[in-house]
């Protein structure tokens, strides 16, 4: 688990045996956290793995069955007011108001978070600025692009200047190009020393944004740790390549089987196949190359590679992050796909 | 960065209250600034009614035998009126769970912002809108043949009935949207409740044309009750000794609804996911 920095600092974010359950569905089943003031925790997990119930507790939303949250201090249940205060919260949806035009949108929030009227416009237009949008700030969101609307949901998660701030998943739904945007925007708020803790079930994201990173399956965190420790227990590096002919998938992993440590892994669709090798490098790809030969098995690509987050969750959890898991819940899908990214519309 | 504010904050009553009512006219004025934008959903609840109107008075009103003073057309408009006023309330209920649906409700949850004004924000700004429907119908009505027959002391609490009418309707859709929480649904419904509470009433028809079982129903239930005192406030006559015990039935009923239905509304509100 990760530790706090410095002498006895308090953390911006720390949950202890944190669990909920709706009906049958053990959403959550005891979570430690801590988030020391100005990092970035990736909470990393497929579907339905509880991220998403975790980051609605500790932004007062949901009340806990058990255990503690407690946000700058205070604890999510009996001082949710002051929470409330110190938090920005940005979901899975852009909860903006689509008539409403960009300006309009964050000054309403300036105006409820009792800004006064000067100070409301000129905080807008500092985020409006900000967040590339003052050139779109007098259209209707509705007229906004997915990613120009995700970006004005999360600029209005920011008018109260929150010391912490949650995304959950801010950039599912959207296509790559609108993804690097956001996670420049993202880079630039902690830079400006925000706390920030972000779901996410990509594995770039987290590798790309996180300090640390904590992997949450079915409720539980299973692996805790800076992306490159995480990595280190894949147990070295992996080598990978792809099968054209799918046919073949089958006779590759017999094939490579006896060389890598732990067992092969296929992505039947992709014809990837990866295996990890431990320190053995080189050497490995050159029995790699030699067992595939023999096999009469055709490989594109061969190579040896650093672990990635991927092959982390993996080898935790016995299945790809990105799989699909059994629906828990029914806030899992929300929002999903509904911000589509509109040819042009990006500005 | 002034309201922002970390440490112990425990702000007195009156901040509070000026707090709460600040944040209900903030969320007040962004559902008009909604509606501004959207004029053709403004035209369409307004149309509706209407609509509802000219079919009465010139389609079926013809067939409707009534006993009171000016004919079917002054039967029928506090009729059509209280009806329209809880029908408005269908967009109170769709709105609240679209939000729901969008995350608005999950953001201004997680903002220090006072727990009632999303709301009373939502009420008030239903509430004028149901206003506004009110005064056209009236003048649509005065276009088509009804008069108000008794002074404009009575006219204007019939206004104001009709409207705390909707108050307390709108408080019972605030409730279904919040606790169904999906739009379609909450139409559905919507219809399930509302089109049998508005027609099996006194509101188009004399209720003694009814079935003896039906009857049952629709003498004892609110709308019946509040059209009759809106009918008494406005023609007055013979009406007038009608006045009172529908007054009185009809306002334990509004508070019995707001009663029950206020704290069911925001109780869904706080556990709204």
């Amino acid at each position: 688990m990760s530790q706090f920095n410095g002498a006895g600092e308090r953390p911006a974010i720390l949950v202890e045996g944190l669990t909920k359950s709706f009906g049958e569905v053990h959403a959550l089943r005891g979570i430690d956290l801590s988030v020391p003031r100005g990092t970035v925790l990736g909470v990393l997990g497929p579907n339905g793995a509880g991220k998403t119930t975790a980051v609605r507790i500790l932004t007062t939303l949901l009340l806990p069955d058990g255990g503690r949250a407690l946000v700058e201090g205070h604890d999510v249940v009996r001082e949710a007011a002051a929470v409330r205060r110190s938090i920005g919260l940005a979901g899975q949806s852009a909860a903006i108001q689509e008539e409403l035009t960009g300006r309009e949108n964050l000054e309403i929030i300036g105006r409820l978070y009792h800004l006064s009227r000067p100070e409301t416009r000129r905080r807008a237009t500092e985020l409006l600025e900000q967040f590339g949008l003052t050139d779109a700030a007098g259209r209707t969101a509705k007229t906004y692009s997915g990613g120009m609307q995700r970006r004005l949901d999360l600029a209005a998660s920011l008018v109260g200047r929150p010391r912490v701030l949650f995304l959950d998943e801010p950039t599912t739904g959207l296509d790559p190009r609108a993804r690097l945007g956001m996670w420049d925007i993202i880079r630039s708020l902690v830079a400006g020393g925000t706390t920030l803790l972000l779901t996410t079930q990509y594995l770039d994201e987290a590798d790309e944004l996180a300090d640390e990173i904590v992997v949450i399956d079915h409720g539980l965190v299973i692996a805790a740790g800076t992306s490159e420790e995480l990595k280190n227990r894949v147990g070295g590096d992996v080598i990978e390549f792809t099968v054209p002919d799918r046919g073949q998938v089958a006779d590759a992993i017999a094939a490579i089987k006896p060389i890598g440590e732990g067992e092969p892994h296929a992505d039947s669709e992709t014809g990837v196949v990866s295996v990890g090798v431990g320190a053995r490098g080189s050497d490995a790809l050159i029995e790699a190359v030699r067992a595939l030969d023999a096999a009469g098995v055709a490989s594109r690509g061969l190579a040896l590679r650093r672990p990635s987050l991927d092959d982390v969750f993996l080898a935790l959890t016995g299945h790809a992050a990105e799989e699909e898991q059994p629906a828990g819940r029914r806030r899992a899908s929300r929002g999903r796909g509904r911000a589509k990214e509109t040819a042009g519309a990006e500005s | 960065m002034t309201a922002i504010t970390d440490s112990a904050w425990a702000p007195g009553l009156g901040h509070r209250i000026r707090w709460g009512v600040s944040d209900t006219l903030t969320l007040t004025k962004r559902s008009l600034l909604v509606w501004l934008r959207v004029p053709a959903y403004l035209m369409f609840t307004v149309i509706q009614p209407v609509m509802f109107v000219l079919l009465f008075r010139f389609v079926f009103g013809g067939a409707i035998p009534v006993d009171v003073p000016g004919g079917y057309v002054n039967f029928l408009m506090p009729g059509i009126i209280a009806q329209s006023a809880a029908f408005a309330t269908f967009g109170t209920a769709i709105v609240l769970a679209q939000e729901l649906k969008k995350g608005v409700i999950d953001r201004l949850k997680s903002m220090p912002i006072a727990r009632s004004a999303v709301l009373s924000g939502r009420l008030v700004a239903d509430t004028g809108r149901m206003f506004i429907t009110i005064l056209i119908l009236v003048g649509v009505g005065y276009a088509v043949g009804f008069r108000f027959l008794n002074g404009a002391g009575p006219a204007v609490a019939m206004i104001v009935l009709a409207t705390v009418f909707g108050m307390a309707i709108a408080c019972i859709a605030a409730f279904t949207g919040l606790a169904i929480g999906d739009e379609e649904s909450v139409q559905a419904f919507g219809l399930i409740w509302l089109f049998p509470l508005t027609f099996v009433s006194s509101a188009f028809v004399p209720i003694a044309t009814m079935p003896g079982w039906l009857q049952a129903f629709a003498n004892h239930q609110p709308v019946t009750l509040v059209v009759n005192t809106m009918r008494a406030m406005a023609l007055g006559g013979p009406l007038e000794p009608t006045l009172w015990p529908n007054l009185w039935r009809s306002l334990i009923w509004l508070a019995a609804i707001f009663a029950v239905f206020l704290p069911l509304a925001v109780r869904a509100y706080r556990r709204a996911s």
